[in-house]
């Protein structure tokens, strides 16, 4: 026996475990221009018919650069934004479902908040790949360019990814608990939540009873932002502060939802079949 | 005293109350150096028993203490050393064999990661299929690709659930000998879990038998044919598994 060494805490870093997650769904892409374009596919496609909807608008009111086609052409951008980054980072997670390749990765030193951080970050990439051709198009079909909101567009960005995150950290948690057959909130959730979310028009035009539903949902505070912006060339900041305090406890929540989840399906041993 | 690879004490696991438990009060030391066994019938909580020791199932009662470490507080400190395998949990399916590797590599942290996969595609014939992805593979050449990410960190502990399940004699023993050549070259322990009695007669310097998931007995291959008076592990396994006691049998 040639006298082994027992490591005594984990080797490498976190940075190399979660660049590890993201390499295995990177590789993904790499060979498969299919999946690429199925990533832009989509809001491509919402920017489309939206943009004619709003050109069509636009041109019974008289007034082709209306302020109004950028508030919903503003929206729609946006929006995918949420929508791509909440899908982002469940369907990778599913990816490790379909592949059944859980068990793997938790024995592995692998934390949980490294899992999370690495779907993250995937969402990121896949969030950029997918909202840049739209928004790109956007300026040069419609003259639409969102950049027009200014610097504050980064933190708009920021807490509507952020959003998404919590809502796909539900969402996983959701898996775990109940296996893939909970993947389809992966695809829907979020057209559930659009409506209260004044995607579209403001807070106000909705019922009283429910516009405290919606104040309680980080990216209504963004759009009401982004409509300011807009409409008044003004940042409101009110709406900022609010958008990211929510983001902060909606991922509180989520993260509590999850753990709870990924203990429990620990206690079930549903890491070894979740998938099957 | 040398840090034993595991410390097992009253390992218990009941899926839900007024449950029969799957395992239970299992108790063991296993020394660094050796290979064990984990024997039983289908149901008599090898499985279980392995994934707790993993850490992928919480235990019920008892506790695991993995190359020194608690798994109840200190699980990923552990893990760290540690690795295994299942014909039953896959691989990304459409990664390619370098890229599984490459990824396992990343996640435990293994340093001069390139070389070691070289060593491993090497050591276990990948090079014909490393740029292939592995839903592709034959059930054999999965195998050697999971054996190979099994070792990817140089694990001091390797735990393999039916390491060779579903392989053709010659493939099956081809896996014998590199789990035998890496605990003699490591010395590390290896903890398996198999129906292939000729295997663990073969691999397996302590086989612990399981029965309705208590610990029945437990000894080297040996012994366990002396106090049964048989010739060889199967008519033992046959003797426990239809609750024929020593004297019977």
């Amino acid at each position: 026996m040639t006298g082994m060494v027992i490591p005594t805490r984990p080797q490498g870093s976190s940075a190399r475990r979660i660049w590890g997650l993201m390499f295995r769904h990177l590789a993904l892409y790499r060979r498969s221009w299919p999946r690429l374009l199925e990533l832009m596919y989509w809001p491509v496609l919402q920017m489309v018919v939206w943009g004619f909807i709003t050109a069509y608008l636009a041109g019974v009111q008289g007034n082709t650069a209306s302020v109004a086609a950028g508030v919903l052409l503003g929206g729609v951008l946006l929006w995918e934004v949420t929508l791509r980054s909440q899908m982002g980072f469940a369907i990778s997670f599913l990816e490790e479902v379909w592949s059944r390749n859980l068990g793997h990765l938790f024995v592995s030193p692998l934390r949980p908040w490294e899992l999370v951080a690495g779907l993250a970050a995937m969402s990121v990439l896949r969030t950029v790949a997918a909202v840049l051709p739209a928004m790109v198009l956007a300026f040069f079909l419609y003259g639409f360019g969102v950049w027009t909101l200014g610097p504050v567009l980064v933190a708009y960005v920021f807490a509507l990814m952020a959003m998404g995150w919590a809502v796909a950290l539900a969402v996983t948690a959701l898996i775990l608990r109940h296996g893939a057959g909970a993947e389809a909130l992966a695809w829907g959730v979020m057209f559930g939540i659009a409506p209260f979310a004044a995607v579209f028009y403001p807070v106000a035009i909705l019922p009283t009873w429910l516009q405290p539903v919606a104040l309680a949902i980080p990216a209504a505070h963004v759009f009401e932002g982004m409509r300011a912006a807009l409409m008044g060339g003004t940042i409101a900041w009110g709406h900022l502060g609010w958008a990211l305090l929510l983001d902060v406890v909606w991922m509180a929540v989520a993260a509590w939802i999850f753990l709870a989840q990924f203990y429990a399906a620990r206690v079930r041993g549903a890491l070894l079949n979740i998938g099957e | 005293m040398e840090t034993p690879a595991l410390l097992v004490e009253g390992l218990t696991k009941t899926y839900r109350p007024g449950d029969t438990p799957a395992v239970d009060g299992l108790t063991f030391t296993m020394p660094m150096g050796e290979t064990w066994g984990l024997l039983g019938g289908n149901g008599a909580g090898k499985s279980t028993t392995i994934a707790m020791l993993l850490g992928l199932l919480v235990p019920s009662g008892g506790r695991v203490v993995a190359l020194g470490h608690d798994m109840a507080t200190d699980r990923f400190a552990a893990l760290a050393g540690m690795n295994f395998s299942s014909p039953y949990i896959a691989l990304p399916h459409r990664l390619t064999v370098d890229e599984n590797l490459r990824v396992y590599a990343h996640l435990y942290g293994v340093p001069d990661s390139k070389r070691r996969i070289a060593e491993l595609v090497e050591e276990f014939a990948l090079g014909d299929f490393a740029k292939r992805p592995a839903g592709q593979l034959s059930a054999g050449q999965k195998t050697r690709v999971a054996l190979a990410k099994a070792l990817i960190n140089r694990p001091a502990l390797l735990l393999l659930d039916e390491p060779t399940a579903s392989l053709d004699p010659d493939t099956g023993d081809w896996v014998r000998s590199a789990l035998e050549r890496y605990r003699a070259e490591s010395g590390a322990a290896i903890l398996l879990a198999s129906h292939n009695m000729a295997e663990v007669e073969r691999l397996c310097s302590h086989v612990l038998m399981l029965k309705g998931g208590k610990a029945v007995d437990a000894g080297s291959p040996d012994d366990l044919l002396r106090r049964y008076g048989r010739d060889d592990l199967e008519e033992v396994f046959l003797d426990i598994a239809r609750g024929r006691a020593r004297e019977e049998a």
